[in-house]
């Protein structure tokens, strides 16, 4: 059986931003996966959140979870990624000078959520973008 | 050492209104927030200059002991709101992130 969870993501909306990502985070640890597991999916539900914060019109967070495998999904309304080999390089950033002030757009978000899942996938269009990255649960991934 | 412990120093203050003791594990020092994220582990001292409410939202995804606002950055009100509604030790204070890791290496061995 999947279990589904959605949650919006508001552009700009610094104040809220990694709200979504604390509530997976309570999630996974209710069902009892490991810390070391949790991190993981934390950091990509993390990263993702902030780039539809940062570069994005809005959009959602949505993580499904059945018997063999997690899903982490995020989906935004656009304006896409112009160049995406340059944006999953390390170091690469479009966020703008006032953004990097506040610590975000250090180029590592593509980079970050694509070492610390099994599976990525990403496709982007000027009507938005789709990035899905999922892992495998394992006896191990259980505290 | 514990953050109560750390926190017998006039040069440190904390700005949230009571302290959540954890044990302090280790220390992280940064400001670029992908590099904290990625890099900063449960139950470390972390240093940073940033001050906005999203420095919270890190702290706590990472489960971090506590977040030393370094060189007197001035904090925001909402940051301070939302690390006392999720219990983030908030401490600030004149030193720079060197010489707060320093006081933590003397004084932890």
């Amino acid at each position: 059986m999947d279990i589904t969870y959605d949650f919006e993501v508001y552009a700009n909306d610094y104040q809220n931003a990694g709200n979504a990502s604390s509530e997976i985070k309570k999630y996974l640890m209710q069902i009892g996966f490991t810390t070391k597991f949790i991190r993981k999916i934390v950091i990509c539900a993390y990263e993702a959140e902030m780039n539809i914060v940062i570069h994005s019109l809005g959009g959602k967070l949505t993580i499904t979870i059945d018997n063999k495998k997690i899903i982490l999904t995020s989906t935004d309304k656009g304006p896409g990624i112009k160049d995406l080999d340059l944006a999953l390089s390390e170091g690469y950033s479009t966020a703008t000078e006032a953004v990097r002030e506040m610590g975000f757009g250090a180029g590592m978000g593509l980079p970050n959520m694509k070492k610390n899942c099994k599976f990525f996938e990403i496709d982007s269009s000027s009507k938005g973008t789709i990035v899905k990255l999922s892992w495998e649960i394992k006896d191990e991934t259980f505290s | 050492m514990l953050v109560s412990e750390f926190l017998n120093d006039d040069r440190f203050e904390l700005v949230t209104d009571t302290i959540n003791d954890k044990l302090i594990k280790g220390a992280y020092c940064g400001d670029l927030l992908s590099w904290v994220m990625s890099h900063a582990k449960k139950g470390d001292l972390w240093c940073t200059v940033l001050t906005h409410a999203n420095v919270v939202a890190i702290a706590t995804l990472l489960e971090v002991s506590c977040v030393i606002i370094c060189e007197s950055a001035p904090i925001e009100s909402e940051t301070i709101k939302k690390a006392n509604q999720e219990k983030v030790n908030l401490i600030k204070t004149k030193l720079n992130s060197v010489e707060v890791i320093k006081k933590l290496w003397v004084e932890n061995g």
